[in-house]
């Protein structure tokens, strides 16, 4: 008889029978192997979590210290019933991490969300010889190819020079996305204070707590009007449509986000300056990332797969959606 | 300049949403821009360039050519504009930055079994927001949010002049318009020497009320009817005949019908309408003939073109601007006993007392009637909007009370805002959305509203909310006309939010058939 296949797609997640455990569960399950911690690969109520020890803090953060009922923080490759699992970093945001699972001969990498652009605020992808690779296909369309984020940042810059008396509302994601555009606004020179949303607080403190140097942050709550002229503030997009955004002078719209590459999205953001940064693969690291490990079957989880799944018929590898539910584009 | 340089300023100019912040960004650019790519870039955005038809198939075909067809159509169905989607798929190459000058040479002179080959080696060289850039000049839609209008008001402001001045001799420009930067640098005179039938300003009103006019002499006034047309300006000039609207645009190509009956010599203000024997038609009707660069026969017969004037500037030969405005009028009716009949005379109202004025207001004898003129007998006739002179005394807006049903945020000193709200009236029992308002409104009120929409939205798409059906506002509008594009069949003309209902329950607002009631009855 032949063997049950290592990984497969259920209602849940990505199950592996061999171990008895999910990889991401979208609802809760006895047991959940935890990539990251984003709220669609993270969710509360599983009865057993394992993670990276930073991917369990932020769901502590994020849920309250009860999110589950047993945590195992991950150190080193174990055995799960009959499988191996290891943690590999994804470079996505801190703690992030593609899964290995190894058994009946065969190994399979399941790499979450990942990105290959450095930032201070994780560790670096790392490529894992692997016989099958599940990717994400966010951006899995050639049309995406995010530029360096110094040069968003240099635009950033000069937007800022250029309007002194306005504020800079950056919109990004509470989890990874703040602190990597913080970081690249540190890396560039700015030194001076960077106002931060109270929903960014917590999730800055703990970097920080790191190790991770974001510079002087200091809460945008006080202050009058004209105290926030040439400041940069950064915030949860959903914040700009509060009334919590009328206390800045003319702010400058910005939403730092993959997304901006494409003028429409901008546009129907009302976004005045868009940034173009990701913590998500673009198109050439994708088919980069792919050709390098060169896998015997490509699993495409989330995003674009059309695309991804024609790219691979024109170089010749064997590939299949998984049509997962419940994983959303870039943290929305 | 180079190309990247426009590509940034065209990037700038699509992200900036307020109008006095584009005309800032364009007035800098001019400052610092050196010739003759300031004016290129200026005629890019008045829509001014005359280069080579680069069609979409051509562009398709040659993206093709770099890209695999199906990840292309993936990619354009996702991204939803050709040029830009193109811009992100082409293959890097080495990267150049040529003039911008010279990419225009090279689009306006290569013949067009050569335009492929050229527009593919330039893309080779270029990075990503050049090949936008470059796209959009080949293409000729730059859509980053400025009319033609707008990029010459900025150019006025930038160079201390009137815009009037600019526009009354655009027509006779052309690009790169060395002679009209050399004008605005004070190294040479204004440019009209080659313009022929020039545009001359419009003298325009201010508005009133009866109050104010009570503390007037109503003998020291003449009224006319205030037509719902097109304000234009005929001018006959030695054998050159041209229309213009009253920014100075010339729509002589839209009217030939006109054209054929502008057998004088002098320069005419009045208004465009659609007649039909004696009869005016809607401004509905008017709008089939406007922004059109040819009109067929057949639009000819159906809405037959007519002016009804209200004042001469000049004729035959001789300026009548500084003559009174009753001297000016005595000229202007001899003048047109000698044209066709489709070209009259505005009539002055008999009057006596403002009361007069106000019952002939209240009860015009057309529906395309939208108030009086009110004109000094002794003003001679001036360019701009001069308080003083010239009244418009419009009649009362329409007033319906509306559901709000979507709002969607501000830009600017609205930041954060929600500022623009979609309204709608009963059909049935349903609401169908019938306009959309972003001012009208007080302060106090934009709060007031804005808490609202916070506090009662039911769904959420992009930037726009959905409210709860609950909030009555009274909107006031100066026209209905037809409309196939709105689902409701009907489109206000400058509709604003007069007031909050607070009083009212929304079952108690206004229903479509008293909008269709209101809807001109003569097509
Ligand atoms: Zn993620
Ligand atoms: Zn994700």
């Amino acid at each position: 008889m032949a063997q049950p296949p290592l990984l497969i797609p259920r209602p849940e997640g990505l199950y592996c029978p061999a171990g008895d455990f999910f990889i991401d569960p979208t609802r809760p399950v006895p047991r959940a192997l935890i990539t990251h911690g984003h709220s669609d690969h993270a969710r509360p109520g599983h009865s057993a979590v394992m993670a990276t020890r930073e991917t369990l803090d932020i769901m502590a953060i994020r849920y309250g210290e009860d999110f589950t009922t047993a945590r195992q923080p991950y150190t080193d490759p174990i055995r799960i019933g009959d499988v191996t699992v290891s943690f590999h970093p994804a470079g996505h945001v801190l703690g992030s991490a593609q899964i290995a699972v190894e058994g009946q001969g065969q190994r399979i990498v399941v790499s979450g969300d990942y990105a290959r652009v450095p930032t201070p605020t994780c560790a670096p992808f790392e490529p894992v010889p692997c016989d099958i690779f599940v990717t994400e296909a966010t951006f899995a369309l050639p049309v995406f190819r995010h530029p360096p984020p110094q040069v968003e940042i240099a635009r950033l810059l000069a937007s800022v020079e250029a309007n002194p008396d306005r504020a800079h509302l950056i919109g990004a994601y509470a989890l990874g996305k703040a602190q990597r555009v913080i970081a690249a606004i540190r890396a560039a020179g700015w030194d001076a204070p960077i106002f931060i949303h109270g929903a960014l607080q917590r999730l800055c403190d703990y970097h920080v707590a790191q190790g991770i140097d974001l510079g002087d942050l200091r809460p945008a709550t006080d202050g009058r009007k004209s105290d926030f002229a040439k400041a940069i503030v950064i915030a949860p997009p959903s914040a700009f449509a509060t009334t919590w955004a009328q206390r800045f002078p003319d702010p400058v719209l910005a939403f730092a986000s993959g997304w901006m590459q494409v003028r429409a999205r901008a546009r129907q953001r009302g976004v005045e300056l868009p940034l173009i940064i990701s913590d998500h693969i673009d198109w050439p690291n994708l088919t980069a990332t792919i050709t390098e490990l060169n896998p015997a079957e490509v699993w495409i989880t989330h995003g674009r797969e059309d695309a991804l799944l024609r790219w691979c018929e024109l170089t010749q590898r064997a590939a299949r959606p998984l049509h997962l539910v419940g994983y959303e584009d870039e943290a929305e | 300049m180079s190309l990247s340089t426009f590509a940034t300023l065209l990037e700038r100019l699509a992200f900036t949403p307020q109008r006095l912040a584009k005309e800032r960004l364009l007035a800098a650019s001019f400052a610092q821009i050196p010739d003759p790519d300031r004016g290129l870039t200026l005629a890019a955005l008045t829509g001014d360039l005359k280069l080579r038809q680069v069609t979409p198939s051509l562009l398709r075909g040659l993206t093709e050519t770099r890209a695999d067809a199906q990840l292309f159509r993936y990619s354009y169905d996702f991204v939803g504009d050709l040029a830009e989607t193109i811009a992100l798929i082409w293959p890097e190459g080495t990267r150049s930055d040529p003039p911008l000058s010279e990419v225009i040479h090279e689009l306006s002179t290569t013949p067009r079994t050569r335009l492929p080959a050229l527009i593919a080696t330039r893309l080779d060289s270029l990075g990503p927001s050049e090949r936008y850039a470059y796209l959009k000049l080949a293409t000729g839609a730059l859509r980053v949010g400025v009319s033609a209008r707008l990029a010459r008001s900025a150019f006025a402001s930038w160079a201390n002049l009137a815009l009037p001045q600019v526009e009354e001799i655009w027509h006779a420009l052309t690009p790169p318009y060395l002679d009209l930067f050399a004008w605005a640098a004070g190294t040479a005179p204004r440019p009209e020497a080659a313009a022929r039938a020039p545009f001359r300003p419009v003298m325009l009103s201010t508005p009133t009320d009866l109050d104010q006019l009570s503390a007037l002499d109503p003998a020291a006034y003449a009224a006319e009817w205030k037509w719902d047309g097109i304000r234009v300006q005929a001018v006959s000039d030695a054998g050159t005949r041209r229309l213009y609207s009253r920014t100075g645009e010339d729509i002589s190509p839209a009217f030939p019908d006109i054209i054929d009956l502008m057998t004088f010599d002098g320069t005419l203000d009045g208004e465009l309408l659609i007649r039909r024997g004696d009869q005016i038609a809607s401004f509905g009707d008017l709008q089939q003939r406007l922004n059109r660069k040819t009109v067929t026969p057949a639009l000819l017969r159906s809405h037959p073109a007519g002016l009804r004037l209200y004042d001469v500037l000049i004729w035959n030969g001789q300026d009548l601007r500084d003559q009174p405005y009753d001297a000016r009028r005595a000229t202007l009716a001899q003048a047109v006993a000698t044209l066709d009949p489709r070209i009259d005379l505005s009539p002055n109202l008999p009057f006596t007392t403002w009361d007069d004025l106000a019952a002939l207001r209240a009860a015009p004898p057309a529906d395309v009637i939208e108030g009086v003129m009110i004109k000094r007998r002794d003003s001679p006739y001036l360019a701009g909007r001069i308080r003083g002179p010239w009244f418009k005394w419009k009649r009362d807006p329409h007033l319906i009370d509306a559901v709000l049903m979507y709002a969607q945020r501000g830009h600017g000193k609205r930041s954060g805002y929600y500022s623009d709200f979609t309204f709608g009236v009963w059909n049935g029992d349903d609401l169908v959305p019938v306009g959309k308002a972003y001012f009208g409104f007080t302060d106090e009120e934009l709060r007031e509203l804005d808490r609202f929409v916070r506090t009662n939205t039911v769904e959420r798409f992009g930037t726009v909310r959905s409210v709860a059906r609950t909030r009555v506002v009274e909107v006031a509008f100066e026209g209905l006309n037809r409309s196939t594009r709105h689902k409701s069949g009907v489109a206000m003309r400058f509709p604003r939010i007069n007031r909050i209902r607070l009083d009212k329950p929304a079952a108690e607002a206004d229903h479509l058939s008293t909008l269709q009631a209101m809807l001109p009855k003569d097509d």
